[in-house]
């Protein structure tokens, strides 16, 4: 599990772990079913009070994307996270604000940019024979 | 791993209106302080600031002119032996015996500590590299500050006091120090309270944290608390402004004509509406690092007009 902490931009701690994990199951890069580091082994890993980690695994507890099994650890929940969904609408939605963000810095019409995006889909996903 | 409020929690170190002078020099201004037990507290300050004379009243090697010590409930100048064989310390001065070879310095540690524990003596030794045929005067920097942690962690010390424990070390070393830290706090009830100018470090692995300038406590809490009660602000006004604009809770502001950035401490509503009743309107907004907090409040730059007193 890759987990970047920076304590420069003012986000707590514990919400960039909430938010990276969120982000890691909707990727798909943690699966279901699969178990996250103890709450000491990812304090030590990345260098951060262990209460921070707690925390950071008990909203995500709350939130539904992962369950803890009683003393055997921290999982991602097994019917995926209910809030994949909703979370990568989100994170695409981040995306796309910067994308038009720049489009408009740059003076290109939402049809250019629409045209481009669908470029872009059909070079990265070529018509299978 | 629960945090209970902190009037719930056993105290290990308290202090009460605290004063010190050093000559002319009021090294320490009334200083009060509540670390709580099993936390991470991590004390900033800029050098000068009264740092390593705090942490030498707790460590009982001065006695405060005026107010209060306690530690574990005892007096540390009454008590040295009842808190001391309690505590961990690594100093900034690492003032290891130079002539020792490292086996010897930890042979000659343990006669201090009637809780020092061999094995996991050797197994830190070990773990950090140390030879123990080395003379303490042949060590590198770093290589002494290991073996400054191996005595002050080898005994399990309900408290662990750590003086600028990064100072002048490399980002290997660093690691293994930080490490402690956080290996220390994990196994339960411990303590931390380290010193540092590294306001990164203090971040990642603080539960609470105080700041001084000039002998004074001007913040101490929860770090997570510190960081929701401090916002940075960017206004927009209609028209250029001349002067900086005058908001309550204001630390820093930074800005010229229209727009306006301000770092200030208060509620979130309490200020968009200050904001407002100056007409501006608020264009971004963030929670601001630590570092940014610290040097806000260490540098005063906010003209004396928009000083005013702050929660914190």
């Amino acid at each position: 599990m890759q987990i970047h902490i920076t304590t420069h931009d003012g986000v707590p701690v514990y919400l960039q772990i909430v938010n990276q994990v969120k982000y890691l199951v909707a990727a798909g890069r943690l699966a279901a079913g699969e178990e996250l580091p103890s709450v000491r082994t990812l304090a030590e890993q990345l260098l951060i009070n262990p209460n921070t980690v707690a925390r950071a695994y008990l909203e995500l507890e709350r939130a539904g994307v992962v369950v803890k099994r009683h003393g055997a650890g921290t999982y991602v929940s097994d019917e995926g996270s209910p809030l994949a969904r909703k979370e990568r609408r989100k994170l695409l939605t981040q995306r796309a604000d910067a994308l038009l963000a720049e489009a408009q810095h740059m003076d290109m019409a939402l049809d250019e940019v629409m045209a481009l995006v669908k470029e872009r889909h059909k070079h990265l996903n070529p018509p299978q024979k | 791993m629960n945090t209970p409020s902190s009037s719930l929690m056993e105290t290990v170190i308290d202090l009460a209106g605290v004063s010190r002078r050093f000559d002319a020099r009021l090294a320490l201004d009334g200083v009060t302080l509540a670390v709580p037990r099993g936390c991470v507290f991590g004390l900033v300050g800029e050098n000068g600031a009264g740092k390593t004379t705090l942490i030498k009243h707790v460590l009982g090697l001065l006695r405060p002119e005026s107010g209060s010590v306690r530690v574990f409930g005892r007096d540390p100048v009454g008590d040295p032996v009842g808190v001391l064989s309690r505590v961990g310390y690594l100093s900034e001065l690492r003032d290891l015996p130079a002539w020792m070879r490292v086996e010897e310095l930890l042979r000659y540690s343990r006669a201090f500590y009637p809780k020092w524990d061999d094995a996991y003596a050797e197994s830190l030794r070990a773990q950090f590299g140390l030879d123990p045929q080395a003379r303490i005067q042949h060590l590198s920097r770093g290589e002494s500050a290991k073996a400054g942690l191996v005595i002050a962690l080898a005994h399990r010390p309900e408290l662990l006091l750590l003086d600028e424990p990064s100072s002048g070390l490399d980002p290997v070393v660093r690691r293994d120090i930080l490490e402690a830290i956080i290996r220390t706090v994990a196994e339960e009830g411990r303590t931390v309270f380290f010193s540092s100018h590294l306001l990164d470090e203090v971040e990642r692995v603080s539960d609470q944290v105080a700041m001084m300038v000039e002998g004074r406590m001007v913040l101490a809490g929860p770090l997570e608390e510190i960081k929701l009660t401090h916002h940075q602000l960017t206004l927009r006004f209609d028209q250029p402004q001349a002067h900086a604009p005058v908001i309550a809770g204001a630390l820093s502001v930074v800005g010229a004509g229209q727009e306006w950035t301000v770092l200030c401490n208060g509620t979130r509503p309490e200020l968009v509406e200050a904001a407002g009743k100056l007409g501006a309107r608020v264009v971004a907004e963030r929670h601001p690092s630590l570092d940014e907090i610290f040097v806000a409040r260490a540098a005063k730059k906010v003209p004396a007009a928009a000083r005013v007193p702050t929660h914190s």
